[in-house]
């Protein structure tokens, strides 16, 4: 079924963890208002009600499977996150609330 | 590595009581759990499966391949049962939800190789919420 030639939307919901030591002044690990702007640019801009198949690359070359998707949104996160000092922890992607990926990074 | 989980239902009784306790010690410790007729629990678990990814499918786990295994595996075994005479393991252990889901990763991984014979995926994780706020997991090292 998922290789329908006309394909089929889900409503993907994505939970982004980071991790590191407070920041000493503000208590924070990250200012999550800086998270919510880079998720916005990096992710939703990008993904939100497009054909990933054809509108979102690199899903014209990959098969946009909720693996993959996990890490291209770790990919477009990672180093924009880093201009800050955030720490990447995990991505996870929900494809529907009974099936979810996490990805941890090529480290891990 | 890409961990994928999936999560299913199933519905059954248990009671909670030790053969090896008095009947006062075991209601004094199991309190409402203890009584006589049992009561039921909608399970909802979560199974974790853990692997490379796959280049040519995109994918690290095929999700039918764990439905076909949970299906025979837990689900027509548990499911709509009274736990505690219906399980030869409950014969002997408390069906306590720690119980249930270490029974579960034991089945799981016995018949893993029958779905899934390759190196990758691994079984990760097995989380069974008994209630929205009673929750067990058992992972890969705590056998």
């Amino acid at each position: 079924m998922a290789a329908n030639p006309h394909g089929h939307g889900h409503n993907y919901v994505v939970d982004i963890t980071l991790e590191g030591e407070p920041d000493p002044v503000t208590g924070m690990v990250l200012d999550l208002k800086k998270l919510k702007d880079v998720v916005n640019r990096e992710v939703i801009t990008s993904y939100d009600h497009r054909f990933l198949n054809y509108e979102v690359p690199p899903f014209d070359r990959v098969v946009p499977t909720p693996e993959n998707i996990a890490i291209d949104i770790w990919k477009r996160l990672q180093p924009q996150l880093a201009k800050d000092g955030g720490r990447l922890h995990a991505v996870r992607i929900y494809e529907t609330p009974d099936l979810f990926v996490d990805y941890f990074g090529e480290a891990a | 590595m890409i961990r994928v989980t999936r999560k299913y239902r199933f519905s059954s009784s248990h009671r909670l009581h030790a053969n090896r306790l008095s009947d006062a010690e075991n209601a004094s410790l199991y309190g409402k759990c203890n009584n006589p007729y049992g009561h039921g629990h909608d399970y909802e678990i979560e199974i974790s499966a853990r692997g490379p990814l796959e280049p040519r499918s995109g994918r690290a786990v095929d999700p039918a391949a764990l439905d076909r295994l949970v299906e025979e595996q837990v689900l027509r075994t548990f499911d709509h049962t009274y736990l505690n005479s219906e399980s030869a393991i409950f014969q002997e252990l408390v069906p306590t939800t720690e119980n249930l889901a270490r029974a579960v990763y034991t089945r799981l991984q016995a018949s893993w190789n029958s779905v899934f014979p390759g190196p990758w995926p691994v079984l990760d994780k097995v989380r069974i919420a008994e209630t929205p706020r009673n929750i067990f997991e058992v992972s890969e090292n705590d056998g």
